[in-house]
Parts: structure tokens; sequence; C-alpha cells
């Protein structure tokens, strides 16, 4: 047993947060989410430059040969920057799903450029009546000659605006909620019959509703077997909840150490309040929370190479913990900084926010608890 | 005791009923529904409304412009404009600035602010906390020194709500620093207009403006404007804070956002059938539902105690936790079920144009986050717990 990192990934580590502490502080996340283009693509090319894009991707294919513990590295340094930049949808999804079930032809064409960074990509999975199940599909994907046709709708496409490419799930067969007859496409954006509407979300990024009329998608954009997506769906989502949890661990990691310092300085009744037991336990609490979390984040992460029922068991039981940790941590750290807390102006409340959605995100606690029920 | 109401008060419901029926604007029901109430109009409308009807200030005594209802009357009042999502009278002038005028004020005073607090005329902002008291509240700075017959004041006030449209601000001001802290505050009544005075937007998480800083430098006072005796504003901020706290438990309109709830939770989906029929979504709000049953009967218990002529002790800070609680965990819940229509931010879609989602889902993020403010004003959770342990419990 050994949970140390390797030379490497420490100096990973090391140069995402310099590079972020340098490049992504608080104000300069304010003023980027709230104005267009809502990210930074200069700030996407120098991740490439740094070896980001391509940590988790093989060597081959112009990466580093890194892994899951390269991505959990990268996103925590992100959580704790808010970082924006569409990570997750272009190199843990994309990267994950061409990595894995990519012919060699795609691989070759895709994996390079996500390393470089010349492609962002999003993922358009959810829809309306969906929820979280992700073989709740109405988006059709009809065979057509060689290629398919698409016809539907997704919902809260998180970095659709900045995508030139779009990871879409639809149904070539079987019936709405069927395992069963799903696949995955990738999709030009500029394709003909694509229509946006692009909108800023509550946690500071930017999302897109997305429709497909009659959009043609050739043969050679789609990923695996057809009609057999599911799996390779779920293995990918399972390593964006892992990502996200680490993002989550960041965030609350600053949450915790920012109260923490609070309390030290602000005085009523004569004394920092931090001398108040009741908030100290408070704190206390937090700070469980936030070592639980950072352990079964990395628990997730390290049992995703293995069987699918235990990695699912492990990113379902990340979930349900970092929902609830992350829920705590963040609302108490807005009640313990008071008013402040509440405020735009101080950087707490966008953790709040941030952790909060990513609950959401992927499906939240009551919908993970059910899935880990269900497997145990 | 008897839990049915007199076929008198039944009669009673029937009048509020149809009167905010036929009185209350749809458009402004939509705006309260989306929570999203942002000028000064929107406010003022409704609030003019029950004023030409005589109801703008339910609990006031009938010299001074009340209704002359009775407890009950009261109740079912605030039951009937829950149910049909009016907007809220904002409290305070009607429920702190004034009754602490009709109280503590002079005849002068009386006649010079009550009527225009009923008549919307005044808008009224609390001058209370500092950046250095907030829960310490005794400790502000804020100093007005006397200078013939006028107090001249300096210092800063903060979590000022809707300062930006006030007339008036009811102040605590430092009057005399050499005696214990609550020895010497003053109640001051201060003009908005009056030179000297700055008002700064504070924006908090749903990106509202609904709270400020306010500023004084060198401002001038007439001693007039003074509320009671030199030095004992504690008092009467200590009586304006149970009057706070007494309508802080929110039942009714806790139990309208409990019914909205459901209504979303029987159009959102889940594998394929309605949230609503998922045992553990059910379970959840029930639970939320027999939170607010009890609180419900705390609260008539403290009226009951109230029709009887007694004031609400120490014991009403259940009120203002549990209240706060039940409406935080309401838009928790509201939250989850809205799934990933949680996502987009409402502010920015513009007035004509069609929001993304279903509009039940619109600007509910942005309500949970602006409700933990709940926990923490009008004296934080932490603080009223403080006060149950030390006025209730003894310890």
């Amino acid at each position: 047993m050994d949970f140390s990192y390797t030379e490497e990934q420490t100096l990973l580590r090391n140069s995402v947060a310099r590079f972020l502490a340098d490049h992504y502080d608080f104000e300069t996340f304010k003023r980027v989410s709230r104005a267009e283009p809502g990210w930074r693509p200069d700030i996407w090319k120098q991740f490439a430059e740094l070896g980001l894009l391509g940590a988790s991707l093989p060597e081959d294919f112009g990466g580093l040969g890194g892994g899951p513990i390269e991505t959990m590295i990268v996103m925590e340094e992100f959580g704790k920057a808010l970082a924006v930049e569409p990570y997750v949808a272009t190199v843990v999804i994309g990267g994950g799903l061409l990595r894995r079930s990519g012919s060699d032809a795609q691989r070759q064409e895709w994996l390079p450029k996500i390393a470089g960074g010349e492609t962002v990509m999003a993922f358009a999975f959810a829809e309306p009546q969906g929820r979280y199940d992700l073989a709740d599909l109405t988006t059709t994907a009809k065979k057509s000659g060689a290629g398919h046709v698409l016809n539907g709708h997704k919902a809260v496409v998180l970095g659709g605006p900045w995508a030139d490419t779009l990871i879409v799930t639809a149904r070539v067969g079987g019936g709405q909620r069927d395992a069963n007859g799903v696949s995955v496409f990738l999709v030009d954006k500029k394709s003909d019959g694509i229509s946006a509407r692009h909108y800023p979300t509550v946690d500071g990024q930017h999302a897109s509703e997305i429709t497909f009329e009659n959009v043609e998608v050739p043969a050679s954009n789609l990923i695996g077997a057809e009609g057999e997506g599911l799996p390779l769906i779920e293995q990918a989502v399972d390593e964006a909840i892992a990502a996200h949890c680490a993002e989550a661990v960041g965030c609350m990691r600053v949450l915790q150490d920012a109260t923490v310092e609070y309390s030290k300085t602000r005085k009523q009744f004569g004394v920092p309040i931090g001398k108040f037991q009741v908030l100290q336990h408070r704190m206390v609490d937090m700070f469980i929370n936030t070592e639980q979390s950072v352990s079964i984040a990395l628990m997730a992460t390290l049992k995703l190479g293995e069987s699918e029922t235990e990695r699912k068991k492990a990113a379902s039981a990340a979930k349900v913990h970092i929902g609830r940790a992350g829920r705590f941590v963040g609302q108490q750290a807005v009640q313990i900084h008071g008013g402040m807390g509440m405020t735009d102006e101080l950087n707490v409340g966008h953790y709040f926010k941030r952790l909060t959605m990513l609950d959401t995100l992927y499906g939240n606690v009551d919908h993970h608890l059910k899935r880990y029920a269900a497997l145990a | 005791m008897d839990l049915s109401f007199s076929p008198e008060e039944e009669a009673f419901r029937q009048e509020v009923r149809s009167f905010i029926r036929d009185n209350l604007p749809d458009k402004l029901k939509g705006k309260v529904r989306r929570g999203d109430l942002e000028t000064k109009d929107d406010y003022l409308t409704w609030h003019k409304i029950l004023y030409r009807q005589g109801w703008v200030a339910p609990a006031w005594p009938k010299q001074y412009g009340g209704p002359g209802w009775t407890v009950t009357q009261r109740y079912i009042f605030n039951e009937e404009c829950a149910e049909a999502e009016t907007p809220m009278i904002l409290p305070f002038g009607v429920a702190m600035c004034g009754p602490v005028i009709y109280t503590f004020g002079s005849e002068a005073q009386k006649q010079k602010y009550l009527p225009r607090i009923l008549s919307g005329e005044d808008w009224w902002c609390q001058g209370y906390s500092e950046p250095g008291a907030g829960s310490d509240l005794a400790s502000l700075k804020t100093r007005a020194v006397r200078d013939g017959d006028h107090y001249i004041v300096n210092g800063q006030k903060t979590w000022t709500t809707l300062a930006q449209f006030a007339d008036w601000i009811f102040c605590l001001v430092r009057t005399d620093t050499s005696v214990k802290q609550q020895e010497g505050i003053t109640f001051l009544l201060i003009d908005m207009k009056t030179p000297g005075i700055t008002v700064k937007p504070i924006i908090v998480l749903d990106g509202a403006h609904e709270v400020n800083e306010v500023f004084f430098d060198n401002v001038k006072v007439p001693v007039e404007n003074r509320i009671g005796e030199e030095n004992k504003g504690w008092t009467y901020a200590k009586f304006l804070l149970v009057h706070e706290r007494s309508g802080i438990a929110g039942v009714a309109r806790s139990k309208k956002a409990i019914e909205r709830l459901k209504q979303i939770a029987e159009a959102e989906m889940i594998d394929g059938k309605p949230l609503i029929e998922t045992d553990e979504f059910t379970r959840k709000i029930a639970e939320t539902e027999i939170d607010l049953s009890a609180l419900e009967f705390t609260e008539l218990r403290t009226l009951a105690k109230e029709s009887r002529g007694q004031m609400a002790g120490p014991e009403s800070s259940i009120l203002k936790i549990k209240g706060t609680e039940i409406q935080q965990r309401i838009t928790e819940l509201t939250l989850e079920a809205i799934g990933y229509y949680a996502y987009p931010d409402a502010r920015s879609f513009g007035d004509n144009e069609y929001p993304v989602g279903p509009d039940y889902a619109v600007g509910q993020a942005g309500h949970y986050f602006n409700m933990r403010k709940a926990s923490i004003y009008g004296g934080s959770n932490e603080i009223q717990r403080g006060i149950i342990a030390k006025a209730v419990l003894g310890l």
C-alpha cells in the first residue's frame, strides 16, 4: 500500500498550483466569467503547453502517459481556483471515450488535438425529461447512408458556448430508457441543423440548450459499436465524477482554511469568534467532512480501473459523500462568515455556489445513493 | 381548547380572500412567485392597496391606524396573503420603527411619522449592524455628539436592506462612551436626504442588490428626532428585536412554498414517473411538513399568550430558529427537485425573454443561495440559541 505521489505527480501539482496562483486569482475568475466569452481561450493554450491537457492521455498521442491520479491532481487545483475551463468535458469525457473506445483513426485524429489544446469539447448528455438517467434519451440518431441523422434537444450543456465539438448521446434503437440502443457521437458544432441558446450558469460557468434538427453525422464520428454506447458513457461519467469530486475537494479545502482564518480574526463580544466552542465544533465538523471527502475522492479515483461494479460503487459512494459534505461545508462557511459570506465580493459564496452545483452534476445524493444500493 | 374558527372568523377569511382576489395585480403575483421584486414600485404597489383598505398594519392599535383585529384575525390575514402570494409588507416601517414610535415616541413624533409609514410615503430602513458590530450589536461605534439642538453623527452602518429606496433610517448610535456598552446607545430617526449620508450597494450571492453600506460623515440630526431618552436606545432596540421576531417564523409562507414544491415534484420526472411518487423525495417533503406543523402550533401558542396580553418571551427565539431552518430546507428541496435546470442564471434573462427550462425552475438556485441569509440576519441562529440557553434555561 502506498498513498504517496510520484515525483512527476508532485511536480504536476506544483506547476498547476503555481500557474493558477499567477494567472487565475479570484478577481480574474469573476471578471472573466461575467464577460464574453466567459472563459479564457488563451489560458487553454497555456494549459496545453504546460502539459495539463495531455496529463492523463497516452504518450503515443502527445500526452504524458498519466491517468486518473493526474486528473485528480489537476482538478483539485482547478477547484481551488474556481476554474471554468472545460477540462472534464474535453480531456476526461472526450479523451477518455476516445482513448478507450475510439478507432485507431479516431484516436490519431482527436487525442493529439486534445493534448495540444486544439479542440474544445462539451458533453451533451442531459435531456429535459431524463434527469440523471444517462439512458433516458429522446434524442434520436437514425441511420442514413453510412452515417446518422440526429434529432433532439440537449439540456444544460456545460461549456456549450465554447466548444467546437459536441459529444452527443442519442438513441439508435430500443425504448426511451433502455440500456441497449444508445450511441455516442462526436458532432461538429458548426454542422447544419444545430441551434443553440447560450446562457451563464449560477456558478460562474456558461451552458447551452442545444437543438438538433436533421443533423448529419458521418460514420467516422460514431464512438464504439452502434447501439452499445451506454457502458462507455457510464465509464466516462464515472471518471468525470471522480474528477469533479477532486474539484469539490479543492473547493472545500479553500472554504475550510478561509473559515478557520476568519474565525481567528473576526472579533465579537471582545474575543475572536473562533473562541466560541459552538463554532469550534462546527469547524471541526467541516474539517472532518473535508478530510473524509479527500479520502473518498481518492478511493473513487483509484477504483476507476477495477471491475465495473467496483468502479460504479466507488463513484457513487464518492458522489453521495461529497454531495453531503459539500453542502455542509459550503453552508457553514457562509454561516460562520456571517453577512460577509453572503456577499458577491468575498470568494466564500462563490465556492459555496460551485459546490452546490457539483452535487447536481451527474446525479445528486439521492440518485447515487440509489445506484449504490442497487449495486451493493 | 378549540381549533376551529368561529363563523365570524370564517366570514372574515372570505372577506380577505375576495379582497385580495379583486385587488392583487397579476403582474405582481408573477413577480412574487419568481422572487424578483426589484423596483420601489414593486414593493409599494401592494402596500398602497392595503393602506387604502386600512389593512397595511394589522398589529397596530386602532388609535394609530391599525384595523383593530384580534390575534386570530391577524393570523387569518397572514394565511390568506401567503396563499395568494401577495408581496410581503416590508417590516422596517410597519413592523419595526412604527411600533417603536407609538410605544416610546413623543406625541409630535407619532403625528409626524406614523401616518406616512402607513401610507407608504416614507420608506424606512434599519441602521443597526456595523462592520464591527454584527452578532455583538451593542458594540456599535457610530458616534452621535450633541451640538446645541443637533447631534452630529459619524460612522457606518451595514447590511442595510433596501436603503437605496429609503427616505428615513432608524439608527442606533453611541452617545456615551464612558459607560457600559448597552447604556450609551441612543435611538435616532435620520432623514436620508441629510447632507453627509452616502449609500453604497452590497451585491449578494444571487446577484441581487438587496443590502447596502450607509456612511455618515458629519450628519446633522435634530435632537427632536431622538426616540425617548438619550442613552436609553438599547431598551427600545430590544423591544424592536422582539417585534422583529414574532413575524419571523413565516409559517404561512412556508406552507405555500411546500405546496409549490409538491407541484414541482409532480411535474419533474424520474425513471419515467413523477418525482413525487418516489419514496425518498416524498419522505423528505413529509419530514419538512411535520416540522412545520410543530412550528405552526408553537407559533399559535405564542399568539395565544399574546392575545391574553402577555409579551412574547425569549422562547420566541424558537420561532426564528425553526422558521428559518424550515425556509432554508424548502429551498434546498426545491433545488433538488429541479435537477439540471438549477443551473441557468435567471438574472441573465431579459424581461421579454423566455426562460430556459420550466417556469417553476427559474430563479430557484438563486433563491436557495439568497435564503442562506435567513440563519444570519435578525440575530444569527447561534445568537438565538444563546438567548434560549441563557434566558430560558438559565445556563
